[in-house]
Parts: structure tokens; sequence; C-alpha cells
């Protein structure tokens, strides 16, 4: 059997029991490689459940920064004997299972083209511990202990993240740091260390970028940050996975640096709603009345909220709002990310109705674009909707560093003063498109004692905000908000195209957290000779860019995580755009899209040398 | 449509404190049908507001779906209005009062749009305290649909199509007094001598404050066998005077020993409660409970002021925030700069 060697490259996997404290160790693990100055991206794999069902830990180790996930596990590490026959099977040949060996392993499930290391974890915690949750806890720090002389990571570094950890707590450091040692020692005495899988200190890492400065975060504090960054001050919410983290961040760091030094209260309000409508209508009452206000809510609030979004877009109030997908239809798997939302939210509403979505796909682009939306509502007074996901909002990503121009003005858009109100001559028209961009002038309750009061309805209303039922005013009303929608391309962010090295007439389009294992894709194809140009897509409304990439390419892979390929049905839709030439490479089992997958889908169509409009790849059929 | 009012009037108009005259608060022409009780709410809000010398543009005027939900657009003409979604007013109304606590909040809502497709938002409403006016517009059914019964309307009691409702009704006020609204009154609206100084209270009350307002719908639901018809309510109906003394009036009115009940608000002002048909204390909520209950067994509608909590925190002294309107606040107030950035970046490495 030949051995997986690899340097600074490869996929190690957790197979944890949920609520046992793995997820704190499992994470000091992948700290301490990203503070070796190795690129790692950890992906924690959960159940909707708090204590006894399987739970997975995925770190995928890559000196090329390669940050989406690869596909495929060399070494695993099972302290869970639930899953086990499928976590020793799920394996690549030549890789390693580690697994607590207090009980002997039954050999049915022994695989010869595996490496079986088994550590006592349990009998060592017997051993050392008397006290039953001891033994749970510090059994998560000896298979890290184990790791470290297993794959030569820096044991001092592993010392320094306890340290950190247990800030304020420095009885904890000592045990934490003397259960890794039992691990260590173990490894050191019973196996040759290191495995051929190991990592190796990098100073200056990745062969494109530097990535020295880079952070360790995951999208939805990023999330909650552009949120405190952009002027939020009110938000409504109700508790859902995978968003809850971005409201519950946006708390914390609000109770630090919103607190008002003169008097200690509070220059933010947060409610936690009785449901999602409540919470967008909070929002909405909010952003009418002047204020900058945001919810943040996953697949069923979205559901709920369709009423008030489409209140808001007709009504023209100025909301944000952070839909961290996950997948559906209905509950779906709560706690397993996909893309299912997109045309959900561009058209949510009853009626004519469309919506700007932004697309972040790093933590970085998830604080840059929380902030940004904020602007973008209030210049284009409509609700802007940011489209994160489970994998990015709620994992740890490599991103670079985040920040922030102090020079920078919050844009509050089109809003009349008093003063404006006592200089103009014309009447105040809530509703007249006077600057010819179908965005009128608002004023915020309260702002002059005889003009700029109007009255906000969902029903229809001339431009004075005075209820009609005249069709000619509804119809130019309802086209007005189409040239707003048509002024929002110039405003919103523009994709990123990358073209290859050599002229090709094949382009591959992505959005979000697709994109990382896109590019990884577009370089291994690129290894085999078939160039690839890329566009990643960052917001709806499309711009002209978009529709000039297809055009200028034969074949377009648009690739999502969804069943129905939403993103290229909207493309489709609103750019006209023949649908033959837009390929789909689709998954949707839950976890998060691998490059491997991505690679063989675009492979077999090219190489094939055909097309075939749709194609529908599965994990299943696409072992990942 | 709407149609505005013609702005002539009288050079003699009595102006208030502000020198304002009644046609400044005035708003748009009603188009609801005539005899609506829903115009006489409108005219008592607009007469409070008049006597109580409120600056027009400081309210905000917020309603849900529904005839009641209409009527914001008929009074205060200078005041933003919003005329939201069925039954999801009060999370509006929750929104817009956070981001400027400055204004006045005057919701408007009806039997539909609060007991039945609004129960929840109406509940967590009351729950939260937010300071406003919350006005039921109740009349036991739906008018802008033609007629059908809704939530409140009585066990028995017939709309014009003669047709007795089969359903226990839902009673806004004892489900705001049991889930601890801080403000509870009951009104009829062909008694402006009762409402307008409970709307007066009202809005003076830091607080969430009710009123159920008992509004007759004149074309679906004003039958004799209908119990929310004006001919029902006043021969039904057990009243109790109010009289709502500002704060900067001097308390003079004297009330024979016994009779009168004068309760003092949270800025100074008062209310006078004259005690006929009820007789018990203000600030007693199991007592305004039991008095809701035994009138309605005993076929009588309670009307005045129910219950006033003493003194009670509202949902921006809960949340702790700032006395300045959150609306207010800038970029020197609001983001925290690149400095505190490179300390988080510091944090993640």
């Amino acid at each position: 059997m030949r051995r997986i060697e690899a340097v600074n490259d490869f996929v190690i996997k957790f197979a944890n029991v949920n609520g046992t404290g793995s997820a704190s160790a499992n994470h000091m693990f992948a700290k301490s490689i990203f503070r070796m100055g190795i690129p790692v991206s950890p992906r924690n794999i959960f159940p909707s459940n708090i204590q006894g069902l399987p739970t997975w830990y995925e770190v995928r180790v890559s000196q090329k920064g390669y940050l989406g996930r690869r596909g495929g596990v060399d070494i695993m590490l099972c302290v869970n004997p639930q899953s086990m026959a499928d976590d020793i099977q799920s394996v690549d040949p030549g890789g390693y299972f580690i697994y607590d060996s207090t009980k002997p392993l039954d050999t049915r499930l022994m695989r010869k083209d595996v490496e079986f290391i088994g550590i006592p974890f349990t009998q060592i915690c017997l051993r050392e511990y008397d006290d039953a949750r001891l033994r749970l806890l510090f059994k998560n720090m000896i298979y890290v202990g184990a790791l470290a002389a297993l794959l030569n990571i820096d044991f001092a570094v592993l010392k320094d993240l306890v340290s950190d950890q247990f800030k304020g707590k420095e009885k904890l450091i000592t045990p934490n740091v003397h259960a890794m040692e039992l691990g260590y020692q173990y490894a050191m005495e019973n196996f040759t260390c290191p495995l051929g899988i190991r990592v190796e200190r990098a100073s200056e890492i990745g062969e494109h970028i530097s990535y020295t400065n880079h952070i360790l975060m995951d999208g939805n504090t990023a999330t909650a940050l552009g949120a405190i960054y952009g002027g939020a001050t009110v938000a409504g919410w109700y508790p859902i996975t995978p968003s809850t983290s971005v409201v519950e961040a946006f708390e914390r760091y609000a109770r630090r640096l919103r607190i008002d030094p003169g008097t200690g209260k509070n220059n933010f309000a947060i409610v936690q709603a009785e449901d999602e409508l409540s919470a967008m209508g909070i929002v909405i009452g909010a952003a009418w009345n002047g204020a900058r206000a945001f919810t943040a809510t996953s697949g069923p609030g979205l559901s709920l909220m369709t009423e008030f979004l489409g209140l808001a877009y007709f009504a023209e109030v100025p909301v944000v709002l952070i839909n961290v997908q996950r997948s559906g239809p209905s509950t779906g798997m709560p706690t397993r990310t996909q893309q299912p939302d997109i045309l959900a939210a561009a058209y949510a509403s009853h009626g004519d109705t469309k919506h700007v979505l932004l697309f972040p796909s790093t933590p970085r682009e998830c604080f840059d674009m929380s902030a940004e939306a904020f602007d973008l509502a209030d210049r284009l007074q409509t609700p802007i909707i940011m489209m994160s996901d489970l994998d990015l909002g709620m994992n740890e990503h490599m991103s670079p560093p985040l920040e922030w121009d102090d020079s920078r003005k919050f844009d509050r858009g089109k809003v009349l003063s008093a003063k404006d109100l006592d200089n103009m001559d014309a009447r105040f028209g809530r509703y007249l498109d006077t600057d010819e961009d179908g965005i009128p002038y608002r004023t915020y309750p309260g702002t002059h004692p005889e003009k700029g009061a109007f009255f906000t309805r969902g029903s229809s209303r001339d431009v004075y905000a005075t209820y009609t039922e005249d069709g000619e005013a509804y119809v130019h009303n309802m086209q007005r908000l189409l040239k707003k929608f048509e002024t929002a391309k110039r405003y919103v962010p523009a994709p990123k195209i990358k073209m290859a090295k050599q002229k090709t007439s094949v382009g591959a389009l992505f959005f979000g957290t697709t994109a990382s294992p896109c590019y990884e894709a577009v370089e291994m194809l690129a290894k085999e000779g078939h160039a690839v140009d890329t566009i990643r897509i960052r917001a709806f409304p499309f711009n002209e860019d978009v529709e000039k990439f297809i055009s200028e390419h034969e074949v377009v892979f648009v690739i999502e995580q969804n069943r129905d390929g939403q993103l290229r049905r909207l493309l489709i839709n609103e750019g006209e755009l023949p649908p033959n030439k837009l390929i789909s490479i689709l998954h949707y089992d839950g976890m998060p899209i691998t490059a491997r997958s991505i690679a063989m889908s675009m492979r077999d169509s090219l190489s094939d040398n055909k097309v075939t409009p749709i194609t529908r790849k599965t994990a299943k059929k696409v072992k990942s | 449509m709407s149609y505005s009012k013609p702005k002539f009037r009288h050079p003699d108009l009595p102006t208030n404190e502000l020198g304002l005259t009644k046609s400044d608060y005035e708003g748009a022409i009603s188009t609801l049908c005539a005899g609506c009780g829903h115009d006489s709410i409108s005219a008592s809000i607009l007469n409070a507001c008049f006597e109580m010398s409120i600056q027009p543009h400081r309210v905000a005027k917020l309603s849900g779906i529904g005839c009641s939900s209409k009527s914001p657009a008929y009074f205060l003409g200078k005041s933003h209005g919003f005329n939201s979604v069925h039954g999801r007013m009060p999370s509006v109304a929750t929104g817009a009062n956070l981001a400027n606590r400055d204004l006045i909040y005057i919701g408007i809502s009806g039997d539909g749009d609060s007991a039945s497709i609004g129960l929840g938002q109406f509940m967590h409403v009351v729950r939260r305290n937010l300071n406003m006016l919350y006005v039921v517009e109740n009349n036991g059914c739906y008018g802008l649909t033609k007629g059908q019964d809704s939530a409140t309307a009585d066990l028995g009691s017939a709309t014009k199509k003669g047709i007795a409702n089969p359903y226990e009704p839902m009673d806004l006020v004892s489900l705001a007094l049991q889930i601890g609204a801080t403000f509870v009154a009951r009104s009829f609206s062909g008694d402006k001598r009762q409402l307008e100084p409970l709307i007066k209270a009202a809005i003076t009350h830091k607080g969430f404050a009710l009123i159920d307002v008992i509004s007759p719908c004149v074309t679906f639901n004003n039958s004799v066998a209908s119990t929310k018809g004006y001919q029902y309510v006043r021969e039904h109906m057990s009243h109790m005077a109010v009289d709502f003394v500002p704060m900067r009036e001097e308390i003079c009115t004297s009330y024979q020993a016994g009779t009168t009940q004068q309760v003092c608000m949270h800025d100074g002002s008062a209310v006078h409660l004259h005690k006929t048909g009820a007789d018990f204390d203000i600030h007693d909520r199991h007592a305004a409970m039991e008095a809701v209950y035994h009138h309605k067994q005993a076929g009588e509608i309670l009307t005045g002021l129910l219950y006033m909590a003493h003194d009670s925190d509202d949902l921006h002294e809960v949340l702790g925030t700032v006395s300045k309107p959150l609306n207010a606040l800038t970029e020197n107030e609001l983001c925290p700069g690149s400095r505190f950035l490179d300390s988080i970046n510091e944090g993640l490495r």
C-alpha cells in the first residue's frame, strides 16, 4: 500500500459526538496550523441537535491557499463509534484512520488500503481524571496533542493558543496543556512521528498571494461588524440557524462600541421579535423613520418576510436583510449549507417585485457588503438583501484583514431636511422622479411643521403619495420603480472577471462560497490544457459586464449550490440570454461544493466536446 | 381617491397655545360610510391633539389594513402616516418608535387587524410596553370586505345578514390586562365626552396605551341583533365619566368626596374619574379584570379608564437607549473607525 505523502496539503476530518466540547479543541487544531503560516479552511458539519448526534469538523490545509472544499479525506480522526463504519469508508486510499483503541476495533471494518492508528484516548482519560466531565473534555485535548506529534505541529503554538483561550481563567491553562502533552507523548512513544502527511512552518506562503496578514474569521461576525460600521442602530430579529450569530455578534460589538460615553446608554436598540414578520416590520418602521436598521434570517424567515419585502419595495423603504442561506425547501436541512434562495429573494413578494441582492464570498466581503448595504438601501430606497450562506456565515475562513476608510461618510441618499423644504418652491412630491433616475426624495417624520409630510402606503398612489386607483398613475409608478432598478446597476458591486492565460471560448460563472472551489477547479483544468475564463457575480441586478462576458463565450458553466440552477434561471430571465450556452453545474447535498467535483463536471463536458444544456450532477454521482 | 378639504376657514376660529386652529389638524376628506363610528374617533383624536396643543408634525400615525386603518388619512394631514400591512402595524410602530423616541405615535387598528390576523403582533407590542396610543376601532365585523364576522363579534350577535355568530369573542381589553398592559381603556365612538379625555390621557401616558373603542359599522353591523350597533351599545354601556387635566392647568375642579378618583400621571397631569357603575382602584389590575368580566356577565359594556400602572418602563427604558433619537446619530457616534478594526484583525490572527 502506498501511503499519501503530503506537506501542507491535505484534508483531515474529525468525527465527534455533538455536545462533548470537541468544537473548541478542533478550532485550536486548525488555528495552530494557521498560526504556523499555512492556509487552512476549517468547516464544522453539525446536526440540528444540542447533544448526542454525530458531528464532524473538516480541515483543509493548503499551501497554495485553496480555501474551498477539495473533496476526499486523507486523515480521519474518529472518536464517535456511531459513525465509525461510514467514517472508515470515507478515507481516501493511502490515508490514515486515527481512532480510540480503548476498545478493540471491529476487524470487519478494517481496510487494507488505509493505515489504522489506534490511541487509547478513553483509557488515558480514565487513568488521569476522576471527574466524568473532565474525562470528556480532556479527551479532545489529548487527541489534539497526539496530532501535534503525528503531523509535526509546533507544540509551542498550541500552548500559546491554550493561553489565549483561557485568558482570565488561568487555572485551566496547565491542565489543558498537560492533556495535550499526554497525547503528544503517547504518539511519540508508539508511532513514527511525523507521518508522511504533515505540516511545515511556512514564513511566506501561497504561490500567488501572500497570506501573512490574513485573518481567520467567520462570515456572520464580519457581517455584524459591517452593520456596526455601516451605522445600523436598530435590529429586529428572530432566532434561526444559521443567521442567529449575526445579531448575537452585533449585540456583542454594540455593547463594546456603541455605548454613549456621557450617559452609559446605548446608541442602538435590538429587539428579539415574536417572529420574522415582526422582525421585518421593526426594520421597516425604523428605516421609514430615518434610522439604519437591519435583520438577519434564513430560508423559512425569508418566506415569512416576503409580504413585508413587497411593502418595502413598493413604499420605497430602505431596509437591509441578511439572508444566511441553508438548505430548503421548508425546514430542509437546517444545519447544512446551500444557495437555494436566489429566486425567492430576487422576486420576494406577490406582484411585480425585484430586489437588489449582494453575494459575498469571503468574511472580508461580508464586512464590506454589509456596511455598503446600508448606503445602497438609503441611496436606492429599497430592500437590500445580502445572500450569505451557512458555510460562509458559520465557519471560519481565512480572509484578507478588515479595512475601513476613516474619511468615509454614510450616504443617506435623497433625504430633504427642513431647510431643503423651506428652500423649495415646488410642491413636495414623495414619488416625483425629479432627477430622472427613478429615485424620489423622501422626508423623515417630524421634519417640518408645514411641508414634507406624506402618507406611506402599500396601496397605489400618485406622485404626491395620495391614494389613487387611476391606472395611468399606477403604471407610471411601476415604470419608475423599474427605472430605479436600472439605476441600481450603477451602484451595486461589479462582478470580478479573471481571464485565462490563453484565449478561450469557455467561461465559468459563479458567486458566493462557490467561488473558491471554482477558482481551484479552473486551475486544475488549466494544467490539463483546458483554459476557462471566470466571472464572479457580486450583485443582482446584473450589470452589462455580465451580459458581455456571456456573449463573448460559446459555453459558460454556471456553478451553484441548489437543485434548480436558480442563478442560471435569473440570468436567462433578466438578461434574455440564450439558455443553451449556459451549462449548469449543480451541487446541493448540504455539504459545501468541492473543487474536485466541479473540475470533474467541467472536464466531462469539455472532453466529450458536446454540450448538454443542463447536467445535474449531485454529490452521489460525483463522489466528494 | 382621497380629496383634500378646502382651506378656507372663518377668520375668528379659536386657536390653541400654538396659534393653530382646528383646521390645522384636519386630514383628507373621509371616504368611509356616512355615520361611520371611525370618523367620530378621528374627530376626537383631532380635538384632543388640538386642545393639547400638539404640533401636528411631531405625530406619526400608523395603521394596518381595513376601514379603521384608512382613517389616519382623515386627521392630522401635517403628520407623516404609514398605512402598513394587515395586522402588522405593531411591529412597524415598534421600529418607528425605536428610531425616534421624540415623536408621538398614534396607531389605529381594527378588530380584524388586531384580534385576528394581527393578534400575535398586538400581544407582543403590549408586552414591549411601546410608548404609543393604540386605538382599536372595534365594530365586530370586516367592513371593507362587506360584513363578515370578526373575532370580537359577540356570541349570538348578528350582522346585517342576520346570521348569529357561533363563536366566542376575543376581548382585547381583557387580553391586554392579562399580559401586563400599562394603560387600558374602553370607550364608544359616540361618546366623545368620554373618548377625548381618554385619548389625552393615553397620549400623556408613558408606555403602551390601549383604547378599545366600540365603533359601530353603520352599513354591515348596526342591526338590532348586533351587540356592536349604536342602539345596543347606548343601552348597555356602563359609563364612567373621565376628565383629563393637563399638567400646566391648575387643578381646581372639585368633586363630591367619594365619587371622584384623581389619578396623577408621570408628567404631573391628572385624570379624574367619576365613579358610577364601576367602583374599583384604577391601579388594581386584578380588579379591572374582574370588573370587565362581571359587567360582561351582566350584559353590560364597561367603559372608561380601566387600568393604569403607577409607573412603568417603556421599551426605550428597558433597552437602555440614549435620549437622543437614534435616527439623529451620525458617523461620529456610530462608526468605531479603522483603529478598532486593527485590533479586531490582530485578535483574529
